[in-house]
């Protein structure tokens, strides 16, 4: 691990004997979940629970003429079938826009489709009955007297001024436009040689191993709505469902505890979850909705689905002289509430280019509606977009004019010691390290080594290829991502923590926990400012009843905001402890320090009280103390980053690969990633943290693609068609880090959650094209299936 | 993703099996390994009203020697053809292929007859038993038949199975000292069904083919053992015949077109699974390359 900079304050609170900072520990959860005691919300039972099943539009775009659920109803165990127009008496729709992008519009969403569905997926009917089977049962004697209406399903098309407007209210199908002009473009260019290329996303989905999963539990008794859902932001879903239903926040509770898998397919508000807890409050009973695989394939938010053209303009020394980019994005046909769908393309906008020094920037993105699912943020939001981007043409660039892909990086990533920076689509930059990644990750592939062996091997007719992508990621948001277009969406965190009667640890934490490791990161921070050993520390996350308000965990925040929260709260009751140690010892606070869960002398570490001693005098003789002390054993801390909108990461991965250039089949040989998360709070999560995420983007690269005809139909919503990475295909991946911590708070904490998948396929598609170049073909789309490869060389 | 409600019987015999099956007509369907049957179901794709489990029948098991034929009762597990000595020993084409079919939770349910009687196009043992030039008994009230493999396999999921008759064992001729195997797929990841794929059988001396029989899969609507080969038997295999096979090949087929492949694409992948193949068998890498650039 290399350390660019040491901060100011030298970790004092963190670098304590005993410490688990920087220690790859068990994460305390794992026990749980081996043995099969996890709380999934697919798993609860409660009594009187009936289940929700959805008739869904088998057309893209139709009118509902009729519903006729006369035989249904009389079908065993149907409780009831409620149809959109019904639903409408206990919810109001939405509409998923935020002022701060500016024109973004959409149109209200309902919760059932009422008159009209807009994607083949949509919910028409919800069939509620004692099971799911018996629902599934009901459903298929619902019959629906459609219209089908003409579908707009090309992006391209959905701006032709002949395309049917599918909004009519809206006037057109561009949801959102966004441009940027910065530096002088035209003059940049004009004094270089230039490269262009259309780059190509395949529309591609989260696949979630728990699919989305709600129990609502309206109790009329309290007029409380419980709502236990697989969500990464309990906060956000008490807000909207109060908000919706009618009902104040404080009559909404919901209870997140474990999740299958989000990779931010679960941080959305969607259609049938608010019909589930509308349901709930119309029945006055629990009911349960848990999407099946084709559900969640045609109802999961989608993502990436892109054309981008970009130029970029180079000198013969390899002086990048400008980017210039045209997006285009079609999202389906409502921007998803409340995060809206304007975000990916924006941050497309704001990243390429980001790794480099080049001044001159220009960018166009438009966002269509189209009759297709719904389009939203899914794990490093807009990253691989840009990322492909950028990086695609600063290897075509490097191509042009016969430099290497390293050298031309070299020669122009923003130098290590030019921060605090901001790019030209003003983003800041407080301290970022691509040049020291980039060293170290040609020490750890042995770039030349490499080199010689691909040129041997050409010799041989064998195509390998090296890929190389820089990055940068969006991590700890603070208020300017969502709070200042108006959705109440937290963007600070709380924690408290509190000493029990026995000496160990209690902590609530308004982040949540995916799998990801919160609990992990949280008993790490906890203890180890405490003192206290791990296994006393119990983390208590996922219900807005019992945890502090906050954001949740998404947008790779959890660490670099709950965790400083669980360090400032950790450092106030340790404050607190040490006060009454004092007093009890009659000594002062700082002669004092906590260790292994019991009170020493700072001096000397001798031992002195252990904690639960101490506790115990303080719960139970109280009367022992001395005069005038009120001990405080619980402490509570806010933290949001206030100086820097986000706290940028960086990276860079590299992807060695074999083209067989007779069948297009790619095979991936190895992976590299260095990164740069700032403070390391648990290497072995950050690590697999990096892997997940790149296995998410060699999916992307290679696999991954919700095919839809030119109906709007989907043609692969299932897991043999729908192909996701295996552990068969995936290469070892290797990963490494260069730590610069940020200075905006004392745990120095950045993001790791989206890094890997935000550079992965770009260092795939960069490798291919390194392996194809002797053969004359450039392929600017993902993902790069034999079919594109083979017809890329011209086989087929 | 819930199943329409069956009724279930588990069969005590095969005459129990061929009982219930008769009394059911179409309505009924065979419970062998269940792993493409319940998928189907789950989805509603397939809604019978009595599913027949032959699950238990013993005489249904077993892979014996009989004379110089392997016989495979249907009810054998992919994983037992991959363990199985006497396959390794005789008809290694069907070992060498079953590691490509699916991952080893559905190898270890799904059966031979299952997936004969399902007759997937892009299955890897109805190609494998039409290269080895296998023979499926079947049974029915009326008694047994014998089918050979080429004339077992009909269309997309279709077979000359009838509704009340069924799948009892496989019967592959055993393989002479001579005989050697090629087999290989292109598929998306490893597990999925093929791109395409080529199981072949051949004798080999003095540097060319006496015999070989090429059973390709994922080609068409069902295997097809290729008329091409006949080019490459009792001749010199240069370049220029390696072509010509290959030309000849591309127009026999008649391949899908679907999510994974044009049609054009999947004649360009059996051509180069033949030079593949060819440059194996007869040891000669350099007819890999020969085609095509
Ligand atoms: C994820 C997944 C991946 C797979 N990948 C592959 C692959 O790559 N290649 C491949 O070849 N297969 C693959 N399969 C299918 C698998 O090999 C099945 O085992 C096989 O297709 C069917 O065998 P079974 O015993 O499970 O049959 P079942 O599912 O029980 O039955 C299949 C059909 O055959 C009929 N049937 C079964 N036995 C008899 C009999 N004795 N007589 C008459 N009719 C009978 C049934 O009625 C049914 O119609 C995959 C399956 C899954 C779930």
């Amino acid at each position: 691990m290399t350390v660019t900079r040491a901060p100011a304050d030298a970790l004092s609170v963190l670098d304590r004997p005993n410490s688990y900072i920087g220690k790859t520990v068990p994460r305390p959860n794992l026990d749980r979940l081996l043995q099969g005691r996890g709380q999934y919300v697919s798993d609860l039972e409660l009594p009187r629970m009936a289940h929700v099943v959805f008739l869904r539009s088998p057309h893209a775009h139709a009118k509902i003429a009729a519903i006729d659920a006369d035989a249904a109803r009389r079908m065993p165990g149907v409780v009831s079938i409620v149809t959109g127009r019904e639903l409408e008496a206990v919810i109001t729709p939405w509409v998923g826009v935020l002022s701060h992008l500016k024109g973004l519009k959409s149109a209200p969403q309902h919760a059932i489709a009422v008159d009209r569905v807009c994607w083949q997926g949509e919910a028409v009917a919800a069939i509620v009955a004692t099971s799911r089977a018996a629902a599934e049962d009901a459903m298929e004697h619902i019959s629906v007297d459609y219209e089908e209406l003409e579908a707009v399903t090309d992006m391209r098309a959905a701006l032709d001024p002949a395309a049917l407007v599918i909004h009519a209210a809206l006037g057109d199908n561009l949801a959102f436009e966004r441009t940027l002009d910065a530096g002088d473009v035209d003059h940049a260019l004009s004094g270089s040689e230039l490269v262009e290329a259309d780059f190509v996303f395949g529309r591609h989905t989260g696949v979630t191993l728990e699919s989305r999963a709600v129990v609502a539990d309206w109790n009329a008794a309290e007029a409380r709505l419980t709502i236990y859902q697989g969500t990464q932001a309990p906060h956000m879903v008490q807000n909207i469902a109060a908000l919706h239903l009618g009902l104040r926040e404080a009559q909404v509770r919901v209870v997140c505890k474990d999740v299958g898998g989000s990779f931010g397919i679960k941080v959305h508000i969607y259609a049938d979850e608010m019909a589930t807890y509308a349901l709930s409050k119309l029945l006055r009973r629990p009911v349960k909705f848990v999407a099946d695989r084709v559900e969640s394939f045609n109802t999961d938010i989608h993502a990436r689905d892109h054309r981008c053209r970009g130029r970029i303009g180079v000198r013969p020394d390899g002086t990048i002289t400008a980017f210039e980019i045209d997006d285009l994005t079609g999202i389906g046909p409502y921007s998803m509430y409340p995060r809206t769908s304007a975000i990916e393309a924006n941050q497309v906008v704001n990243l390429v280019g980001g790794p480099y020094a080049t001044a001159n920037y220009r960018a166009r993105a438009r966002v269509v509606f189209q009759n297709k699912n719904v389009m939203c943020q899914y794990r490093a939001v807009g990253h691989p977009i840009a990322c492909s981007v950028t990086e695609g043409l600063v290897d075509l660039a490097a191509a042009k004019i016969g430099m290497d892909p390293v050298e031309i990086r070299r020669r122009n990533l923003i130098a290590d010691d030019a921060y605090p920076c901001a790019s030209p689509s003003g983003m800041k930059f407080e301290q970022l390290s691509h040049h020291a990644s980039l060293t170290k990750l040609l020490q750890m592939m042995d770039y030349d080594a490499l080199r010689a062996e691909q040129a041997a091997l050409r010799a041989r007719n064998v195509h390998r290829g090296i890929g190389i992508a820089s990055f940068i990621e969006v991590t700890n948001p603070s208020a300017a991502f969502y709070g200042v277009g108006g959705a109440k969406i937290s963007s600070q965190d709380g924690v408290a923590v509190r000493l029990d009667a026995q000496g160990s640890v209690i902590c609530q934490t308004s982040i949540t926990e995916q799998g990801q490791g919160s609990e992990s990161l949280t008993a790490q921070i906890v203890g180890s400012v405490l003192g206290v050993s791990m296994e006393r520390v119990r983390v208590i996350l996922g219900d807005t009843d019992h945890t502090p308000y906050g954001g949740g965990t998404w947008a790779s925040r959890g660490a670099g905001i709950g965790g400083e929260a669980a360090l400032q709260a950790a450092k106030a009751l340790r404050q607190n402890i040490l006060n009454v140690a004092a007093a009890i010892l009659q000594s002062t606070p700082a002669e004092l320090d906590i260790v292994d869960n019991g009170i020493v002398n700072a001096a000397d570490g001798a031992p002195r009280i252990e904690l639960n001693e101490l506790a115990r005098i303080v719960y139970f003789r109280p009367d022992t103390l001395p005069p005038g002390i009120q001990p405080e054993l619980m402490a509570t801390r806010h933290f949001v980053p206030r100086q820097y909108p986000f706290a940028f990461t960086n990276g860079v991965q590299a992807s060695w690969l074999e083209v067989d250039t007779e069948t297009g089949f790619v095979k991936l040989l190895k992976h590299w990633v260095v990164e740069d998360c700032g403070t390391i709070i648990n290497p072995q999560l950050v690590d697999e943290q990096i892997r997940g995420g790149v296995v998410q983007g060699l999916g992307a690269a290679l696999f991954e693609k919700c095919i839809y005809d030119e109906r709007g139909q989907l043609t692969n919503a299932n897991m043999a068609d729908y192909l996701v990475p295996m552990s068969g295909e995936m290469p070892d991946i290797e990963v490494g880090h260069v730590v610069s911590p940020t200075q905006e708070s004392e745990l120095g904490a950045k993001g790791a959650g989206e890094a890997g998948t935000a550079g992965a396929a770009a260092a795939v598609a960069n490798a291919v094209n390194d392996a194809l170049r002797p053969l004359d073909a450039t392929i600017t789309e993902i993902p790069l299936t034999p079919q594109v490869i083979l017809s890329a060389l011209g086989r087929i | 993703m819930k199943a329409a409600a069956f009724a279930y019987a588990r069969a005590t015999s095969v005459v129990n099996a061929l009982e219930l099956l008769a009394m059911h007509g179409d309505k009924a369907k065979v419970l062998s390994g269940g792993q493409s049957l319940m998928p189907a179901m789950n989805l509603r794709l397939l809604s019978p009203d009595i599913l027949v489990d032959i699950g238990g029948l013993a005489e249904l098991r077993g892979i014996t020697v009989r004379g110089d034929l392997l016989v495979i009762g249907a009810l054998t597990r992919h994983v037992d053809l991959l363990r199985s000595p006497e396959v390794a020993l005789h008809a290694r084409l069907l070992r060498d292929a079953v590691a490509h079919v699916a991952h080893p939770a559905i190898r270890n349910r799904g059966t031979i007859g299952g997936s004969l009687a399902h007759a997937d196009p892009a299955s890897e043992l109805p190609a494998c038993v039409v290269a080895l030039d296998a023979t499926i008994v079947v049974r029915g009230s009326a008694g047994e038949r014998r089918i050979t493999a080429t004339e077992f396999f009909r269309g997309i999921y279709e077979t000359a199975l009838l509704p009340d008759e069924l799948l009892v064992a496989v019967e592959v001729p055993v393989a002479g000292q001579a005989s050697t195997f090629f087999f290989q797929e292109y598929a998306r990841r490893h597990g999925d069904y093929a791109v395409v794929g080529l199981a072949a059988r051949a004798v080999v001396a003095a540097g060319r083919f006496s015999a070989l029989r090429l059973g390709f899969f994922a080609v068409g609507d069902r295997p097809l053992l290729a008329a091409a080969a006949g080019k490459l038997i009792d001749a010199t295999v240069t370049p220029a015949l390696l072509a010509e096979a290959a030309a000849a090949l591309a127009d026999e087929l008649d391949p899908q077109e679907d999510q994974q492949a044009t049609a054009a694409m999947r004649r360009h992948l059996a051509t180069v699974l033949l030079r593949r193949c060819v440059a194996a068998l007869l040891a000669r890498p350099e007819l890999e390359t020969g085609v095509g650039k």
